[in-house]
């Protein structure tokens, strides 16, 4: 949140945070896929039915991807613990600062074009902050608790998962409901990732710091010295 | 007290060797081993009958309808004398007040071990002036009875979840048995469905009566042994499902053939209940077997949950009905396009600062 003041590189995302961007940006390409694909799946295949696996395949992507997802998500909470400033950043948002708010709509007012520059960022700013933490922590975990639940509806009463996540299908109403919400949150994840993809790419190339590639080599570089 | 069932059954003509074999056959449908028919047996000859009052709030009568064809056991034969059917007003030969001081009587004498059967459910609005038995509000009989019973039986969708009546925008406001105000808090047991299969409710008495206790129920109240998995999990078309092979249209080659009603709105994968496995009309067909997607009746506010024709059905929460697809292709394609033009302004602008830095 920090404002850096030169151009000296800074070291923002450790290995495991930018292994975690990228399994997570593998997964929920997968998830979103196949999940839309669960719920409105291919057209009808003929023959016999001992000669297809078509939908068997499809489900197996998607619990498999949400295998990776949940794993990783458990990881990142770990590397928030123990990984520098940066890595709490997603877990943590400063809505008691007045300076976020400020900044927030600073923020804003660059994209809608009525700020001539934006300021820069060690981590993210206050917009993509606000987006990651509702989208990515809080959202990622309302997705995981909805699928791990009707995940359940197949593993079985009495299995782990049916135990750590079975309750949620009576406190939504019922499994259909749960289904409907969990659909919804892959339109919400869907439309986040379009935002997500094009705001970075446009901000690698007008703003004044370094976007895609800090989450490939985990520096921060700024074009220019400026405060 | 009362006669065994034995006894009874002794009475009605029935052979030791047919008792013996009925003994089985509900052992086998209760999912327990063969071992267990015995225990049944003593049961059932050294058990005295447990009185059971059936009381009738709002509904249409189809768990009557469904429990009086239950094939095994013999619903006249057998369940009818196993318990003491003290009082079923829908099956009963008394009526009018004779019939209604039976409950009194009932409440009385046995009080604290009489079963509470509760088909329908009582409409709370105006004082319960909506359904109104023997002259006073069914709520009130029902909350009596279930103050000196010794546990309750939720027979069908309405006593356990509402069911029709108690769809939006539920006027009367017909409330499921366990959700009514200062009910007597005596353990429930949710046998759900519109109807509910009647070996499953002849099964559940049996259980009861053998076992003097509850089946294990689940997190919502239901037997474990009936609606532990979900249609879906049991369908005898799963295997069309698992390979992709789907029903498009009510008349196409692939509904001939019996392949998976996935795509016509089959609620069989959001329903848990044992239609695919003890089916109707004695083991006959059931739904899905006839052709026609699983409507969930079972579930609790079916009828509130969209299309009964569709796999990703309508979300009410937005004031309007709304598909999830819908909308989320309307907002990626609404965003896309957002981007596009902001993409645009973006060049504009860079190249306007770019011509103003080159100046």
């Amino acid at each position: 949140m920090q404002r850096e003041i030169n151009s000296g590189a800074v070291y923002v995302y450790e290995a495991p945070v930018r292994i975690w961007h990228w399994a997570n940006a593998l997964s929920i390409t997968l998830l979103a896929i196949t999940g839309y694909l669960v719920a409105n799946p291919l057209p009808s295949l003929s023959g016999e039915a001992s000669d297809h696996f078509l939908m068997g395949y499809i489900r197996f992507v998607h619990f498999a991807a949400a295998y990776i997802f949940a794993v990783g998500f458990l990881g990142r909470i770990y590397w928030a613990m123990v990984g520098n400033e940066h890595s709490r950043q997603l877990f943590k948002l400063p809505v008691h600062r007045l300076t976020f708010w400020r900044e927030l709509l600073h923020e804003v007012r660059w994209y809608a074009f009525l700020e001539k520059e934006p300021k820069k960022y060690v981590g993210h700013n206050p917009l993509a902050h606000l987006f990651m933490v509702v989208i990515i922590t809080v959202g990622g975990f309302c997705m995981l608790l909805t699928g791990f639940s009707l995940y359940a509806e197949q593993t079985g009463l009495g299995s782990w998962q049916d135990s750590l996540f079975g309750w949620l299908i009576p406190l939504v109403g019922q499994s259909q409901d749960v289904r409907l919400w969990h659909h919804w949150g892959m339109w919400v994840i869907v439309v986040f990732v379009m935002l997500h993809v094009y705001v970075a790419i446009r901000e690698d190339i007008v703003s004044r710091q370094s976007i895609i590639s800090t989450m490939i080599s985990g520096w921060r570089t700024f074009k220019d010295d400026r405060p | 007290m009362t006669e065994t069932f034995y006894e009874v059954m002794r009475r009605q003509g029935i052979t030791r060797r047919s008792f013996l074999k009925y003994c089985s056959l509900t052992a086998s449908a209760l999912g327990l081993g063969p071992a267990f028919a015995p225990t049944i047996a003593e049961a059932m000859e050294t058990k005295p009958r447990i009185p059971v009052l059936w009381l009738h709030g709002l509904e249409c009568t189809c768990c009557s309808e469904s429990f009086i064809r239950s094939a095994h056991p013999l619903a006249k034969d057998v369940v009818l004398s196993m318990i003491s059917l003290d009082y079923d007003d829908t099956i009963m030969a008394a009526a009018g007040h004779e019939a209604e001081a039976i409950i009194e009587e009932i409440i009385e004498k046995y009080d604290g071990n009489y079963i509470l059967a509760v088909e329908g459910n009582p409409p709370l609005d105006e004082d319960g002036m909506y359904c109104i038995i023997g002259g006073k509000p069914f709520v009130e009989q029902l909350k009596k009875a279930a103050e000196h019973c010794k546990a309750i039986i939720s027979w069908g969708s309405c006593a356990s979840w509402g069911c029709v009546q108690a769809a939006r925008p539920n006027p009367t406001r017909a409330t499921p048995v366990h959700k009514v105000p200062g009910l007597a808090d005596k353990p429930i047991i949710k046998v759900p469905g519109c109807p509910p299969i009647a070996e499953v409710m002849t099964a559940v008495i049996t259980y009861i009566l053998t076992f003097d206790r509850f089946p294990q129920l689940d997190r919502q109240g239901r037997p474990l042994m009936f609606y532990s998995q979900r249609i879906h999990d049991k369908c005898y078309r799963r295997p069309h499902f698992d390979a992709g092979q789907f029903v498009e249209q009510w008349d196409d080659e692939a509904a001939r053939k019996g392949y998976c009603l996935y795509k016509m709105g089959c609620k069989g994968p959001t329903t848990y209940n044992a239609c695919s496995t003890v089916r109707w009309n004695g083991g006959l067909s059931f739904p899905i077997q006839a052709g026609h997607g699983c409507i969930g009746c079972s579930e609790d506010g079916f009828w509130d949950k969209g299309s009964f024709y569709d796999r990703v059905t309508d979300t009410h929460q937005f004031g309007i009905e709304a598909n999830a697809d819908d909308v989320g292709l309307a907002a990626a394609g609404t965003v896309g396009a957002a981007a596009a033009a902001h993409l645009a302004v973006t060049a504009i602008k860079q190249a306007q600062n770019k011509g103003e830095q080159d100046q």
